[in-house]
């Protein structure tokens, strides 16, 4: 079976400020398959796939289609080229709708000035069926959770009818239901012959789901075969240049005393109904809590409730036993609770300030004595996390929006660590990063719960979930429908739990 | 973003030259005008111009010091001229009339306890703009242009309209002092200057080294985000105009000491030369960029040009036209540094 080559890098360089992020590539597109690319956080893969999207030029080489050389001076190039494209980074306005976003600046008109806003509606529906969502086409994606604003994301490219599709991490806020959904939809467009390039940090998907592998390390492409006989150890030995995955070295250790509880969490959803119902969980010092769920389980707000995002929430929340009187957010850091936020770029980072004050913004009371901040020892400080979590920067003082994604998650990491909390909430603490920087977080995950901190995480992803957790509570639609200890849980147990409550048919009308 | 760029090394030489000069555009900018004008205008270096230029200088860089804090944080503040007029309002009624009980006898003070009345009826009104942004969810631009008008309208209502005059205090009351405060020199330089350094060099304090400083920044570059990580918003908030309140109520004393009368009609417009300076100096409309030393240069810039054209009898017409222009060539210039920088930075790194 051969698959024709649709684009192709040759001696492609980008650099930027303080960086090469690539290095003289050559990159093949087949059409009418799954091109898979991995490689570390900061490697390049974005940037080449960016490079191919038009939203970035060149600094030297060419894109060759079809053999001709071709210039793609912005997004609009690209598309009249055919080329589509997933960003990593959610690209969607939030005040306006899912079906005005899937059409922004390809409106469906009538006489190319009035917005034929029925029709945009009907193609919406038809999308969301193909990726059996029931995302109502009118809702604000603002009010979208961000696994439903990848789905959005996914749909806004299938709407183009791209004849090159790139997907750049597309599934690092999708649980496995949902993924399965995707992958029948790259399966469809693969049989069109869309050639598409799909990344991910989630290698046995890569494995399922690939057709060709390109490796890249550091700019560089170390790597690049067809699927066959490639295996997850083979990827990483490319990837970092040995073979290990050891995320998750039992440090055995006994649990201490209650240090966290939740009562009675309710928090009501925008258009009637609860969006977390009547939560309660508690978690012991050293204890690593893992919170399983689908899409919209309730799981990212029942944390948000619980960091005091929520002023209407209702509940009663302990820290060592004392329930909390403060609903502000900086009341509950103080007492102790840190989150990591799901959204790292609207949530977790201040795009414009640098890498150093990123970290620092929650835990300044550390440098401060008085009103006066000693910045050397905020350097200091960041300087030691940045090699502990091994951040990939050229320097600190460097906008936080240079970093590669998974690089950017670990600032965030960082910033929730500086804090000393006793409890941590994270939200997809590994969306977005590397296996290599995956270990480290889940080492540090692990030392900190044998330090006698208490982790609560909520993850997508199944392997993870089985891995890390000491304990394991799955919710559904707003409730926990299921509490398993790390020795009875099973797979099957747990997605059975985190389906209760859910119609065996998704795709329905929904009831705005 | 830049398109690539494929330059050789001596080029990059002088990209780099350029790139320092536009850095220091606004400086530069400061010097042109000065010599321009001092070669222009007879009279323009003579010491008594540069005091009556400085204090002229200080009033609008007073309020861009505010201003800049409130922009940073990601809002505006127009009702800073206002607070001006109306702080000087009640300056002067203070030390014409004290405060009256209706009891038949009236309090009097004297100048520290009117300067402390009038900073607290500043702050009290930037706190009221932080109420109306914060807990009542008002646009800044619209909150703050109600209290442009309120602000304007009481301080009509104060006098009828009418200039309080003569405020030469009472030695009785020890409020004969009060107009030191525009006309007093120390070491040679004028009280308001003296002012003047000290909040300046408070505010850069603030901005670089104080928790409070970086919070504004966070605040004015994704407040959901500065939100979740702790940071008090509405605090900073309520800070940020509470501080540019006090700001315009220290123009309103010394505008109103300098002159000896308050007018209800001072600070007219203010507000728009306090943005422009900030602008001018490097400040980021759309929040968590600025810098309080460049807001300075920038108020600088303001002050020498206008005062320069007046005294070269330039129409105040033209005038008005000169300074639009001088504000959008900054802001354009602004641009083209960030561009440049970029290209600049992609040279050296495609050179090594
Ligand atoms: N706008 C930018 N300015 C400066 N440097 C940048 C910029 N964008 C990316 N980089 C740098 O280029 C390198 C490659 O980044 P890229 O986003 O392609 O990585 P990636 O392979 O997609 O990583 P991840 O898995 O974390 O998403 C990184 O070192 C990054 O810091
Ligand atoms: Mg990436």
């Amino acid at each position: 079976m051969t698959h024709p080559i649709g684009l192709q890098i040759r001696g492609g360089t980008k650099v930027y400020p303080g960086t090469r992020a690539l290095k003289g590539v050559d990159f093949d597109l087949r059409m009418g398959a799954v091109n898979v690319l991995v490689g570390e956080n900061g490697a390049g893969k974005s940037t080449m796939m960016k490079v191919i999207a038009g939203v970035e030029q060149l600094t030297e080489g060419q894109i060759l289609m079809d053999g001709k050389p071709v210039h793609l001076n912005g997004t609009d190039d690209a598309r009249r080229h055919g080329i589509g494209i997933v960003f990593q980074e959610l690209n969607l306005f939030p005040n306006m709708t899912v079906a005005e976003n899937i059409f922004i600046n390809r409106e469906i008109t009538r006489g190319r000035i009035d917005i034929d806003t029925a029709a945009q509606r009907e193609a919406t529906r038809g999308l969301m069926r193909r990726l059996e969502h029931d995302i109502d086409p009118d809702t604000m994606v603002g009010d979208l959770r961000v696994g439903q604003q990848q789905i959005v994301e996914i749909a806004k490219s299938l709407a183009q009818d791209a004849r090159i599709l790139i997907l750049d991490e597309p599934t690092s806020a999708l649980s496995a239901a949902e993924v399965e959904i995707l992958f029948r939809v790259i399966a469809d467009l693969k049989k069109q012959g869309v050639g598409i390039v799909y990344i991910s940090h989630r290698l046995e998907e890569l494995i399922r789901i690939g057709d060709y592998i390109t490796v890249l390390r550091d700019g560089a492409i170390t790597g690049a075969r067809s699927m066959e006989g490639v295996d997850v150890d083979w990827i990483v030995r490319a990837m970092i240049g040995e073979a290990s995955r050891d995320f998750a070295k039992d440090i055995d250790h006994p649990y201490g005393p209650e240090v966290f509880r939740a009562e009675d969490v309710t928090l009501p959803r925008a258009g009637g109904g609860l969006a977390v119902d009547h939560v309660s969980m508690s978690l012991r010092a050293g204890e690593i809590l893992g919170v399983y769920g689908l899409m919209g389980a309730g799981r990212s707000e029942f944390l948000e409730c619980v960091i005091g995002r929520h002023p209407h929430a209702g509940g009663r929340i302990f820290v060592d036993g004392k329930q909390l009187r403060t609903k502000t957010v900086a009341g509950r850091i103080r007492s102790g609770i840190a989150l990591i936020p799901e959204d790292r770029k609207n949530d977790g980072l201040v795009q414009i300030l640098s890498i150093r004050e990123n970290m620092t913004l929650s835990s300044l009371g550390a440098f401060t004595t008085g009103f006066h901040m000693n910045l050397g020892a905020e350097r200091g400080t960041v300087r030691d996390f940045v090699k502990r979590l091994t951040v990939k920067i050229a320097s600190m003082e460097n906008p936080v929006s240079s970093l590669s994604g998974g690089n950017q998650q670990k600032v965030v990491i960082g910033k929730a660590l500086m804090t000393r909390p006793k409890v941590l909430l994270m939200d997809e603490p590994s969306r977005g990063i590397d296996i290599g920087a995956k270990a480290e977080v889940f080492r540090t995950m692990r030392k900190l719960a044998a330090e006698g901190l208490g982790i609560v995480f909520v993850t997508s992803d199944m392997e993870e979930l089985m891995a890390l957790s000491d304990r394991i509570v799955v919710m559904s639609n707003g409730r926990v429908t299921g509490e398993f200890d790390r020795k009875d849980a099973t797979e099957t147990l747990v997605i059975n739990a985190s389906a209760k409550g859910h119609a065996p048919t998704p795709v329905k009308e929904p009831v705005a | 973003m830049t398109h690539a760029a494929t330059h050789s090394a001596p080029q990059a030489g002088s990209a780099n030259l350029l790139l320092v000069l536009l850095k220091a555009r606004t400086f530069i900018a400061l010097i042109l005008v000065f010599a321009f004008f001092a070669f222009a205008a007879p009279n323009f270096l003579s010491t008594a111009n540069m005091v009556i230029m400085s204090k002229h200088v200080a009033l609008n860089a007073f309020l861009a010091i505010g201003m800049t804090f409130v922009i940073i944080s990601g809002g505006i503040d127009l009702s800073v001229g206002s607070i001006v007029g109306l702080c000087g309002m009640v300056a002067g009624w203070l030390v014409l009339y004290g405060i009256d009980l209706g009891l038949g006898w009236s309090i009097q003070f004297n100048t520290v306890e009117i300067c402390l009345i009038v900073m607290v009826v500043g702050v009290l009104i930037g706190g009221v703009n932080a109420f109306l942004i914060t807990k009542l969810n008002v646009a800044p631009f619209i909150a703050t242009l109600g209290t442009l008008y309120v602000c304007r309208g009481a301080a009509m209502l104060f006098s009828d309209g009418r200039t309080f005059p003569n405020l030469n205090g009472n030695p009785e009351y020890g409020s004969d002092t009060f107009r030191l405060i525009g006309a007093g020199n120390v070491l040679g330089l004028p009280i308001s200057i003296w002012m003047l350094i000290v909040v300046a060099l408070i505010a850069a304090y603030i901005a670089r080294r104080t928790p409070l400083g970086r919070y504004i920044y966070a605040v004015g570059g994704n407040e959901r985000g500065a939100a979740l990580s702790g940071v008090k918003v509405n605090r900073i908030k309520f800070f940020v105009y509470m501080f540019s309140g006090l700001c315009a109520a220290l123009v309103g004393l010394i505008i109103s000491s300098q002159l000896v009368a308050a007018h209800p009609a001072t600070g007219q417009a203010f507000e728009l030369n306090a943005i422009a300076a900030a602008v001018l100096g490097g400040t980021s409309m759309s929040g968590g960029r600025g810098r309080i030393g460049g807001t300075i240069v920038g108020a600088f810039v303001i002050g020498v040009l206008s005062d320069g054209l007046v005294m070269m009898g330039v129409s105040s017409f033209w005038q008005t036209v000169i300074k639009g222009l001088v504000i959008i060539a900054a802001v354009v210039v602004d641009q083209a540094q960030q561009k440049l920088q970029a290209r600049v930075a992609l040279q050296a790194e495609a050179g090594k």
